[in-house]
């Protein structure tokens, strides 16, 4: 059985067109990767079908602009994954 | 259709927020000095405008989902195929449908059809932001008043 960082990695590379290799649990999506807000939107459309989950993208991104909370929370790949876990427990609670 | 307005969309037909779905209807005029260069002596509905109109109705499925809190802005046109020439005069059923309703985001997929034959279709990705401006905000609920959203939908 996949992992979440297997499914969301294979996400971006065949969304975003990067090499499987090159990402790994510690790469930031933006600094790391490249990954833009509008190819972001693709990922996101693609872990929501994934995993069942509305992440919630629009409330992150405002806690990151606001200073509440550093970016790295939400966009490096292994913390983004403990997110999405979180939203998947939150939906089957 | 008023294409000097860039409104392409007449009237919309059925919203149905609940089921993310919405018909709309659109007449192609018999005149435009954009049939004068799209193409000389042989006028077509440019295949960009039809997927503008797609984009229309899928943004007033969205505005009538928010209630006109959000502004569906068009960030993306995927998988858009143009099957037919549309020539002037010609009237047009339009369809779109919710395909996801993400953070910020949503998607739909659209298509049109014409005397019941496949026109084009697409599936579009939209980023919804709020009105920069209340007069925006203003404006979009009046014109979305004249092509017939029903006042339950408009705030």
């Amino acid at each position: 059985m996949s992992t979440t960082f297997d499914t969301v990695a294979d996400i971006i590379s065949e969304t975003c067109d990067i090499p499987r290799e090159d990402i790994t649990p510690d790469s930031h999506v933006i600094d790391d990767l490249g990954i833009d807000s509008l190819d972001f939107l693709d990922v996101a459309f693609a872990i929501d079908k994934a995993f069942g989950i509305k992440m919630p993208f629009e409330q992150w991104t405002q806690q990151v602009n606001e200073g509440k909370v550093p970016a790295e929370q939400y966009f490096v790949l292994k913390n983004l994954c403990e997110r999405i876990d979180e939203q998947v427990a939150a939906k089957s609670a | 259709m008023h294409l000097e307005y860039f409104q392409l969309i007449d009237k919309v037909d059925a919203v149905e927020p609940a089921a993310g779905v919405i018909r709309a209807v659109a007449s192609v005029p018999e005149e435009s000095t954009i049939f004068e260069g799209h193409f000389p002596g042989h006028p077509l509905m440019p295949g960009v405008l039809l997927i503008e109109a797609m984009a229309q109705t899928s943004g007033y499925l969205l505005l009538a989902m928010y209630r006109f809190d959000r502004m569906p802005f068009l960030a993306g046109v995927r998988e858009a195929k143009l099957r037919a020439f549309v020539e002037p005069g010609q009237s047009l059923d339009i369809e779109a449908r919710l395909e996801h309703d993400g953070s910020g985001y949503a998607m739909t997929k659209a298509k049109i059809r014409r005397a019941g034959g496949a026109v084009c279709d697409a599936a579009l990705t939209f980023r919804l932001a709020p009105f920069p401006t209340d007069d925006m905000r203003t404006a979009m609920t009046e014109h979305a008043a004249r092509l017939g959203l029903g006042h339950e939908l408009l705030t």
